[in-house]
């Protein structure tokens, strides 16, 4: 029996169609505070509908998704930098914060802006970041509701190694604090290396979910 | 919703390259196009009763006639000719919109002619009746009505002319000329002359030949009475014919307005349209759109925010180059409530229509392409005159008109810059509805708008 706390979020029997294709089968799902859990799996195997699914941008053909009580207690960040490339980075932060209807937006805004280490670039417009610190600010967004748990769609795929570094410290500090994080991945080591759980997609079906040594690994 | 708008107010702001297309391509279009819109070309429908009996209409001018029937031909050679039974068919043609004007000749104006070139008296008076629900429809057939008579006109006057010459000739060198019914035979002032001139020489003082006398005494009385007849004929041939020109129907736009009215709504279409349609696709773009749906604004909200700030831009800008031509253009500022109103709506319907095209276009640049690929037929179809194209094609470019916000929003703001009647009520009414069927018509496609 799992004697950790009740599930942050929780996944039963998801399943999605896009019109004829079953793009997810029967997924059941959990995600506590403090844990990091990577999605892995081929293109196509059903990882950002998954994502999509438990943030709520998608609405499930069949199944369900209990999420914990509070307006924004699940955060997402995209794949893409979703982020207004002609704003300045606190501009960002600031319109989000407010569209979260944070009480001091501002606050909210320079806090994150000190989290994500990008406080000297506060002024500079998203479009003149590089790839690393624009996906910094966007999961800076995510995080502005301080949610319980916050899913990342592929959050490293574009970036180069350093970056790829300095993006992994910030999330396992992120988890380190009690976010419950999801986040997918095409990389293998990323998953093995950090997760303390994965969930691995393979057309759609949940093949295996538990800790990565359990898995064997062909990287 | 104030947040996306700031925002948005923000980047619009911060693309001067964007915000000067916006600006300087749709003034130039809408200047162009207004401006450009004086004398369409095509044969009006002209409703025209005519009381000079066939065979009749002659005019006599000493030993020339003309027939009005030839120049009856030129004019309606210019002209699609409705025939009417009497002058109340022929104004019923035009009210009833069978014909954009209707041309009243009287019975008995060839006597008028007549009278007018031989005593210098009356005034004949030829009437035309305009439709004045289409200024430019209106201009259209005045044009064509008016062309033709300027050329009666002149064919007239050229012919008296003629005639005139021809009798101060006569008088001048004698001959026999045609006078009240009766053949005169003219010595002419130099065949007098010298009849005096010998009768003076030979005559003894104290006597002198009395019917030599009473033939230059006769002489003079008919040049004097020939002069009496080139002198009228002369001050008439300028303008022998008189149009009285009048307008029935409620609107009475004048044309510069119209014109002024055509700028106005296509900068406000052009801006409203990209603006709305541009900066929607843009949140799809910038992959925000699913993280503002995803309960920080609704679907809902997001298409009014894009509406508002498309509208207000659309309608600042096209309030201040209005505001700029009335310096030039006699515009109706009292009317200035209803000018806010009928360019406030007219810019809400185009913005839905913006939203629309940009939540099925999808892609930023397609959905300015496609902006620009609706707003100029839009435009042109709506400002075809409807008497200038054949019914089936009339019938067509209704429908269309019916479906766009170009025809209505034009109706309210020409009627908005001049005095005279309202009768808008219909046209903002329509706005109205076409602002939510194109809202609902977006709202429908975001549903796949988030799709890649």
């Amino acid at each position: 029996m799992d004697d950790r706390p009740a599930a942050a979020l929780s996944a039963q029997g998801l399943t999605h169609r896009f019109g004829a294709r079953m793009a997810l089968e029967d997924v059941s799902f959990d995600v506590h505070a403090g844990e990091l859990v990577a999605v892995i799996g081929p293109n196509g195997a059903g990882k950002t509908t998954l994502l999509s699914l438990l943030a709520g941008v998608l609405s499930p053909s069949g199944g369900s998704v209990r999420r914990p009580a509070g307006r924004r207690s699940v955060g997402w960040v995209p794949q893409q930098p979703a982020l207004y490339s002609r704003l300045t980075v606190t501009e960002n932060l600031e319109l989000f914060a407010r569209l979260e209807r944070r009480p001091d937006p501002r606050r909210s805004a320079a806090a994150m802006l000190e989290q994500a280490g990008l406080a000297e670039r506060a002024d500079e417009l998203v479009s003149r970041l590089s790839g690393g610190n624009q996906q910094r600010v966007n999961i800076a967004i995510g995080l502005l509701g301080e949610p319980a748990v916050l899913l990342l769609d592929e959050p490293s795929s574009s970036l180069d190694p350093r970056q790829r570094e300095r993006l992994w410290e910030f999330i396992v500090a992120l988890a380190g604090r009690g976010t419950g994080v999801v986040y997918s991945t095409h990389d293998l080591l990323e998953a093995r290396r950090h997760a303390d759980r994965v969930a691995a997609l393979d057309a759609g079906r949940l093949v295996y979910s538990g800790p990565p040594a359990g898995m064997e690994w062909e990287l | 919703m104030r947040w996306l708008l700031a925002k948005d107010l923000r980047l619009l702001r911060r693309s001067p390259l964007l915000l000067g297309t916006l600006v300087i391509y749709p003034l130039t279009i809408a200047l162009l196009i207004g401006f450009a819109v004086s004398s369409p070309p095509g044969k009006p429908a002209v409703a025209v009763y005519s009381g000079v009996r066939a065979g009749q209409g002659k005019i006599a001018f000493g030993s020339q006639r003309i027939s009005l029937a030839g120049y009856a031909d030129q004019l309606f050679s210019s002209i699609d000719r409705i025939p009417a039974s009497s002058p109340r068919q022929a104004v019923a043609d035009v009210r009833d919109g069978r014909a954009l004007a209707a041309l009243i000749i009287p019975a008995g104006i060839d006597h008028q002619i007549q009278q007018l070139i031989t005593n210098g008296l009356g005034n004949p008076t030829v009437q035309v009746v305009l439709s004045s629900r289409n200024p430019l429809e209106r201009q259209l057939a005045h044009d064509a009505i008016q062309t033709r008579v300027d050329a009666v006109q002149y064919a007239v006057s050229r012919e008296l002319l003629k005639t005139v010459a021809a009798d101060l000739r006569k008088l001048l060198d004698g001959g026999t000329v045609s006078f009240l019914g009766r053949s005169i035979h003219l010595l002419g002032l130099r065949g007098s002359e010298a009849i005096v001139r010998r009768t003076i020489a030979s005559l003894p003082r104290v006597s002198s030949q009395r019917p030599a006398l009473k033939q230059v005494i006769s002489f003079a009385q008919v040049a004097i009475a020939g002069l009496a007849i080139a002198g009228p004929g002369i001050g008439g041939v300028t303008a022998p014919l008189t149009v009285r020109q009048s307008a029935i129907d409620a609107s009475t736009t004048p044309t510069v307005n119209y014109a002024v009215a055509i700028a106005a709504v296509v900068l406000l279409m052009f801006v409203a349209l990209l603006v709305a349609a541009g900066m929607l696709a843009l949140e799809r773009a910038e992959h925000a759109y699913e993280r503002l749906v995803r309960g920080l604004v609704s679907r809902e909200a997001l298409l009014a925010e894009k509406v508002v700030l498309a509208a207000a831009c659309a309608l600042v800008m096209t309030l201040a180059v209005v505001a700029a031509i009335a310096i030039f253009v006699s515009l109706d500022w009292g009317r200035f409530e209803l000018w806010v109103l009928a360019l406030a709506l007219g810019a809400a319907a185009f913005a839905a229509l913006g939203v629309a095209v940009g939540a099925i276009a999808r892609d930023v640049s397609v959905a300015s392409l496609l902006a620009f690929l609706i707003s100029l037929p839009v435009a042109f179809i709506a400002l075809v005159p409807a008497q200038a194209v054949s019914s089936g094609v009339r019938t067509a470019l209704a429908v269309i008109s019916f479906l766009f916000p170009f025809r209505p929003a034009l109706t309210a703001t020409a009627a908005a810059f001049s005095p005279g009647p309202l009768g808008v009520g219909g046209a903002l009414l329509h706005l109205v509805a076409l602002t939510a069927a194109y809202l609902l018509l977006a709202r429908v496609a975001l549903t796949r708008f988030a799709e890649r």
